[in-house]
């Protein structure tokens, strides 16, 4: 398996098709394949939300999502992960995030799209605007990612917002 | 001799600068907190950053303690929201 288990990564600002994300996983030895969809709402704390940009430090990301998804692949032992971040302004319903993984059993797929999503949401270098329906906006709270600060200082883990 | 770095500013962080990109020069041997310090000693609108804001170096998180090297690409990282 190895880095050849790893399909497909990308960050930018193309619409995702998640079909598409789909038909890059499977195998004939794959009795499992698994898409998980993130899409932006229209609700955010009983505040009614009209879209959503996404920023991203793009050259890091892509390499982060990779070390992600390849991190999926080798311990969770998926055959094949497929994963897409969109980036600029997303309309309601639009597709933010699409992860597609296959396996033998369908254990390690549901582990291993857990496992991506929610090391995006931990360390991915991307960052959310939510724009209200009177006409505001705000950067969403999120999370500071492992591995800065100080080491007895306790930067590690913060604040999450979903 | 001088220590030349690029920092690199994004979203909140990128508004609350006003910048995307910075050059900052340091003495030799500064780490990643030594340019925070160095940053938020200039005053406004710098010292309204973290005293410990996660930071990346040359694309890979790095710890406050982090030694730095000519040329290179300092991101200042806001607690990140993907997804």
């Amino acid at each position: 398996m190895g880095d050849a288990s790893v399909i497909h990564c990308s960050v930018g600002p193309d619409v995702i098709d998640p079909g598409a994300v789909l038909s890059r996983v499977g195998s004939d030895e794959d009795g499992a394949a698994l898409l998980f969809v993130g899409v932006v709402r229209n609700h955010a704390d009983g505040r009614p939300v009209s879209g959503m940009r996404y920023d991203a430090y793009l050259e890091m990301a892509q390499k982060e999502l990779g070390e992600i998804a390849r991190e999926a692949a080798e311990q969770l032992r998926t055959d094949r992960v497929a994963v897409e971040h969109r980036t600029g302004e997303l309309d309601i319903g639009e597709v933010s995030v699409a992860i597609a993984v296959s396996s033998p059993h369908r254990a390690q797929s549901f582990d291993a799209a857990r496992y991506v999503i929610e090391e995006i949401k931990k360390r991915l270098p991307v960052w959310k605007k939510e724009h209200y329906m009177d006409g505001s906006d705000r950067w969403v709270g999120g999370v500071v990612p492992p591995g800065t600060g100080t080491a007895t200082g306790g930067v590690t883990k913060a604040r999450t917002s979903t | 001799m001088p220590l030349s770095v690029n920092t690199l500013f994004f979203a909140s962080y990128r508004e609350l600068v006003g910048a995307s990109v910075l050059s900052v020069e340091l003495v030799e041997g500064a780490t990643v907190g030594d340019l925070v310090k160095e940053l938020r000693s200039r005053g406004a609108p710098f010292d309204a950053l973290p005293e410990e804001p996660a930071i990346a170096v040359n694309q890979t998180y790095a710890m406050m303690d982090e030694p730095l090297g000519q040329g290179d690409e300092i991101a200042f990282i806001p607690p990140v929201a993907g997804g």
